[in-house]
């Protein structure tokens, strides 16, 4: 049973377990420093559909038979799916899962869409409501800039606190399992808004809601980022986390060198022209579901605080003057059940 | 060698317009529609204070290669017609002497759709 | 307690790399150049073979119009105005592009409603607003000589 610590965290007293997972991606994924982690990669981020938009829905089918085979699970022994995107009326998730038939609950989260979808299907799988729920989410480069921004070939120049869309899907299986990775806790976060307008600056716009969820985490679980192993933020990139550090630390919480960011992860800014970092929801679910989950089954990372964010604008609040507001949910991953020693 | 001293020209005259734009790109937060719009009016604006035809003397192309081109363009335009038709010469003349311009960019676009595909940037 | 939005603000703002302006304006003057003398280039063989100020004006716009088109259906248009920027928006190849590039992307979308409707979502507001300008100019004219 879920038990509410705090005011905003939710303990999983049962610890559902993260069954399966897989992770697709593309091009520029494949080249970034965490190429060899993913399951498929098609360099053709077309995926062979005749639009983007179909090709993000092709990396859902993609990423969720991943996850169903490497779990050796049928499509009809999945209770729900939690799934979410960036594109309008969210119709990545939509048609990649329309072939399925798993009871479909659709989500907004931004890019904060992995660990929405994943704090559900937990809360979901530890009250017995659910057996097994899968979590799915994805972003594609190019449906992202023809919805958000500008057209392809459009000739524009990005400035360097932009950062890029990945193209990329992930996908998880939660259940009922002994086998790590567990999920211990999840944080809903609430809309946070500290008044900025750029869309070119996602990080700064994302960064105030990832620093209250962390804060709220920590304070209702009464630990320290010291108790934790890494805690990764979903794509803050390089300005956003300078300013998550700074506004944890007017708080006199400090991060202590356990801070990493998937969209920093992902790419090599050196040699990618990625400007401030990767984004976008197929950034945080594509790095959890290749490189994060693995070693935390290994049990080479132990307890990981997996921070999605996600910035709550459209093109037409952006073009109405309102200002971006950010979103963080927080999932407590480990590779055990419980804390080692005190409890 | 007057070939050679005209092209210097342009590439001069042409090369510090875009530094100029650059400078609007970086430092202001005017996005490139605004900036285009504005080049545009400016040139309505510059032409019709008679400040524009020096430029275009000094450096021929810099009548036709810049968007401020395209707004010395519309008021030539439509002094022209006002000259001949009186009041509707201001509805008239604007389009009418921009419409090559236009017209081509609808053709070329529109050709251009029909025949190529976008591609990803990665 | 959290910062207030101001100070927020100024934290973002010092927080964000500073982009490298004069190394920007150094490519932009060059590649701006370059097309400027193109157009020249066009103006100047125009008025060699007999052609007029205005018609060689045409052509030359229409020259770097179709290069802007064609380079934007090859997909080389961005790569070139990712590092030129000023150099390719304020010529006319920026107008041109803005009209050509959502043509491009938005074919999925049909002829009418993508093609048709999406060519104008950039360059719209350059027709709408030089033709008003020049509409009160000529006005202006027409009323006070």
């Amino acid at each position: 049973m879920a038990v509410k610590t705090g005011n905003y965290t939710y303990l999983l007293e049962n610890t559902p377990s993260v069954l399966s997972f897989g992770a697709v991606g593309s091009k520029k994924e494949s080249e970034g420093p965490l190429g060899q982690y993913f399951d498929v990669i098609n360099p053709d981020s077309s995926f062979g559909e005749s639009s983007w938009e179909k090709a993000e829905s092709k990396m859902v089918q993609i990423s969720v038979g991943q996850a169903l085979s490497k779990g050796n699970f049928e499509a009809d022994q999945i209770d729900m799916a939690f799934a979410g995107d960036l594109l309008n009326q969210c119709i990545g998730s939509v048609y990649g899962l329309r072939d399925l038939g798993i009871p479909f609950v659709g989500l907004y989260g931004a890019c904060s869409t992995m660990a929405e979808s994943l704090a559900l299907a937990a809360l979901f799988v530890d009250t017995s409501i659910a057996k097994k729920a899968l979590a799915v989410t994805s972003s594609h480069f190019c449906s992202a800039e023809r919805q958000f921004r500008f057209p392809l070939e459009y000739g524009g120049q990005r400035p360097p606190t932009a950062q890029w869309t990945v193209t990329g899907s992930g996908a998880c299986v939660v259940g009922e399992s002994d086998a790590a990775p567990f999920v211990r806790a999840v944080t809903l976060g609430c809309i946070e808004d500290l008044g900025i307008k750029d869309a070119n600056n996602m990080g700064a716009a994302m960064a105030p809601a990832a620093a209250k969820t962390i804060s709220r985490y920590l304070a209702d679980t009464r630990t320290k980022p010291e108790d934790y192993d890494m805690i990764l933020t979903g794509d803050l990139g390089q300005v956003g986390s300078a300013l998550l550090e700074q506004l944890l630390e007017q708080e006199k919480i400090h991060l202590q060198g356990r801070h990493q960011d998937c969209g920093l992860l992902i790419y090599d800014r050196q040699q990618q022209d990625v400007h401030a970092g990767g984004s976008g929801c197929g950034c945080a679910a594509s790095v959890l579901c290749s490189f994060i989950l693995p070693k935390i089954r290994q049990g080479t990372l132990g307890d990981v605080l997996f921070v999605a964010t996600g910035a709550l604008m459209s093109p037409t609040s952006s073009m109405q003057g309102e200002s971006i507001p950010g979103i963080a949910h927080l999932v407590h991953l480990s590779s055990s059940r419980r804390r080692k020693g005190v409890e | 060698m007057e070939l050679l001293i005209t092209l210097g020209k342009a590439f001069l005259v042409g090369g510090l317009f875009c530094a100029v734009g650059q400078v609007l790109i970086d430092k202001t937060k005017l996005t490139p529609a605004r900036i285009l719009v504005g080049y545009v009016v400016a040139g309505v604006l510059l032409s019709a204070l008679g400040l524009y035809q020096p430029l275009v003397e000094f450096a021929g192309a810099g009548a036709t290669v810049p968007l401020t081109g395209f707004g010395h363009l519309l008021a030539t335009g439509v002094q022209k017609a006002v000259a001949e038709k009186g009041i509707l010469g201001a509805l008239t003349g604007g389009l009418t002497a921009s419409a090559a311009g236009i017209t081509a960019a609808m053709i070329f676009g529109l050709l251009v759709a029909l025949i190529f595909n976008p591609g990803d940037k990665s | 307690m959290s910062p207030t939005p101001q100070e927020y603000n100024k934290m973002s703002q010092k927080a964000a790399p500073n982009s490298k302006l004069w190394r920007n304006m150094l490519v932009a003057f060059l590649i701006g150049g370059f097309i400027w003398t193109v157009g020249q280039g066009v103006m100047s063989w125009m008025q060699s073979l007999g052609l007029g100020r205005e018609d060689g004006g045409a052509v030359t716009s229409i020259s770097l119009i179709f290069l802007s088109a064609l380079l934007t259906g090859l997909n080389c248009y961005d790569d070139i105005a990712k590092h030129a920027g000023a150099g390719t928006l304020v010529p006319i190849t920026g107008f041109a592009n803005a009209m050509v590039s959502p043509a491009l992307e938005f074919k999925r979308e049909g002829l009418i409603l993508g093609v048709g409707a999406k060519m104008f979502s950039i360059a719209g507001p350059v027709i709408l607003y030089g033709s008003v300008a020049s509409v009160i100019y000529g006005l202006i004219l027409a009323i006070f000589g």
